[in-house]
């Protein structure tokens, strides 16, 4: 057994929720830096401008890139040959996000769901834990704005409507989104298991490389059909009419039960922040 | 052909009337910022009888809940918020005298409406770009209710923040008209339902 110390994951945790709000992945600043090239409209491409030179002043200014530091939602890959020494392991993970919400000078975005009122350190993250071989300790650290959160959605679809069906919830929710959740985003997609591991497929979706090829040609060219579908809407950057709503579509598909058709829409704005460690 | 008009309150109605979808601002002066949790207890006081903290009359409200500063700096990243969560409590507001509002997306047929009715503005502001939009703020201070911490009302004193006119008082909406420009599916049925 490999130990590690619950001291070293807070850190990594803490390190991590900061640089994910201060420093826009190489990938994002790529697929920006195209869209400034290829977005036809010009109010559009203003747009793609701004958030290149957003990125920049949050790099050298130390500005965070958005004042919505999001939800931390935490996702772990912890080995098997893995053991947590030192503390409780969860309690490791939300005293990192404390910290790095508190050092690092990032909003407190979470409150109690009725009456609203902050609880005042951004915990509790939500945390997925899923358990892999080998003795190391993954962690990634993906701070989850509220405003294309909201527009994300769980479609339970009757088996008949098969492909093309999941082709026009996908549409549909990002029509419906419109300027909503600061286009050009990322469309995360997960298809089949349940109501619930649908919409955390389509989470994990988020976190691939925008712009690198789905491995599975089957996704992949379901991908590169979303992806012109949802771009012929016109929506474009922040809604002002473009050719680029979406930069990418993710999708990552499981079975599902015979009798259903789970189909999850997570719709994830340009500032798609995920910083990685591994322990 | 859209313009570019530089705006400082307190405006008038003359002011409001000029602008027109697509065109872009330049906003100077004094501003004031209100989310959700302080759009509910402005509302609240109002019901209740009670002066408010800040007179809207001429006002632009700003839809923002800042990051906090640094040490020795202004403002943390500051870009606006979804505005459609406000749209309940906007034609209120805009009774009150409320000339302009900056946020990003959508607002209700209610609010385009009583935009006409009051004569003022919807402008948005670039969505996801608060650290840009922070440079423009050169001095932010709580005006009402600090235990809502990011929610708190700020009067911001802001130079040349950028944005463009996405309602005007004539009940037009850039959002509708500019997608038209773009769109290649034959479906016209566009109308959000989830930002009602
Ligand atoms: S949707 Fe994303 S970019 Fe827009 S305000 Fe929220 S976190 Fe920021």
């Amino acid at each position: 057994m490999r130990q590690i110390e619950t001291a070293a994951i807070t850190r990594a945790v803490k390190e991590a929720a900061i640089a994910a709000n201060y420093d826009l992945g190489k990938d994002l600043l790529a697929a920006l830096q195209r869209g400034e090239q290829e977005e036809e409209s010009p109010s559009g491409r203003e747009i793609f401008r701004q958030l290149l030179e957003n990125a920049s002043i949050a790099d050298t200014e130390r500005v965070p890139l958005c004042q919505d530091c999001g939800l931390a939602v935490i996702f772990v890959e912890l080995g098997q040959e893995v053991q947590i020494v030192g503390g409780d392991f969860e309690q490791a993970i939300q005293e990192g996000v404390r910290q790095g919400y508190g050092e690092g000078y990032l909003r407190k975005s979470l409150c109690h769901p009725l009456t609203r009122a902050n609880t005042g350190d951004n915990t509790p993250a939500v945390i997925h834990t899923e358990i892999v071989p080998g003795d190391r300790l993954k962690i990634t650290v993906v701070p989850k704005g509220g405003g294309s959160e909201n527009m994300s959605r769980v479609f339970m679809l009757k088996p008949a409507e098969g492909r093309a069906g999941v082709i026009e919830k996908v549409v549909t929710a990002v029509k419906e989104a419109g300027p909503n959740p600061c286009p050009p985003i990322i469309v995360g997609v997960g298809i089949g298991g349940t109501f619930e591991r649908a919409a955390l497929l389509a989470k994990k979706a988020l976190l691939r490389e925008v712009g690198s090829p789905n491995p599975d040609p089957e996704l992949a060219a379901l991908e590169q059909e979303m992806l012109q579908q949802v771009n012929d809407l016109g929506i474009g950057p922040q809604g002002l009419g473009g050719r680029i709503t979406a930069m990418a579509v993710h999708v990552l598909m499981q079975p599902s039960h015979i009798a259903s058709l789970p189909v999850a829409v997570n719709i994830q704005c340009h500032a798609s922040r995920h910083k990685e460690a591994v322990l | 052909m859209s313009k570019t008009v530089k705006l400082t309150p307190p405006l008038t109605d003359k002011d409001v009337e000029v602008l027109e979808i697509g065109d872009r601002v330049l906003v100077s002066g004094v501003i004031y910022t209100a989310r959700d949790a302080a759009h509910k207890r402005l509302v609240d006081l109002l019901a209740a009888g009670k002066e408010l903290p800040v007179d809207f009359k001429g006002q632009i409200l700003y839809y923002v809940g800042p990051s906090p500063a640094r040490p020795g700096r202004v403002i943390g990243a500051a870009g606006p918020t979804t505005s459609y969560r406000m749209d309940s409590y906007t034609p209120t507001m805009l009774q009150l005298g409320l000339k302009a509002m900056i946020g990003k997306g959508k607002r209700s047929p209610e609010v385009i409406a009583a935009m006409q009715q009051y004569k003022a503005v919807y402008l948005g502001a670039t969505g996801g770009a608060g650290a840009l939009i922070s440079q423009c703020i050169k001095k932010a201070q709580v005006v009402a209710f600090p235990e809502l911490g990011p929610e708190a009302v700020h009067r911001l004193e802001v130079e040349n923040l950028p944005a463009i006119v996405i309602n005007d008082c004539k009940g037009r909406d850039l959002y509708e008209l500019g997608v038209k420009e773009y769109r290649r599916t034959a479906d016209t049925n566009i109308e959000p339902t989830v930002c009602r």
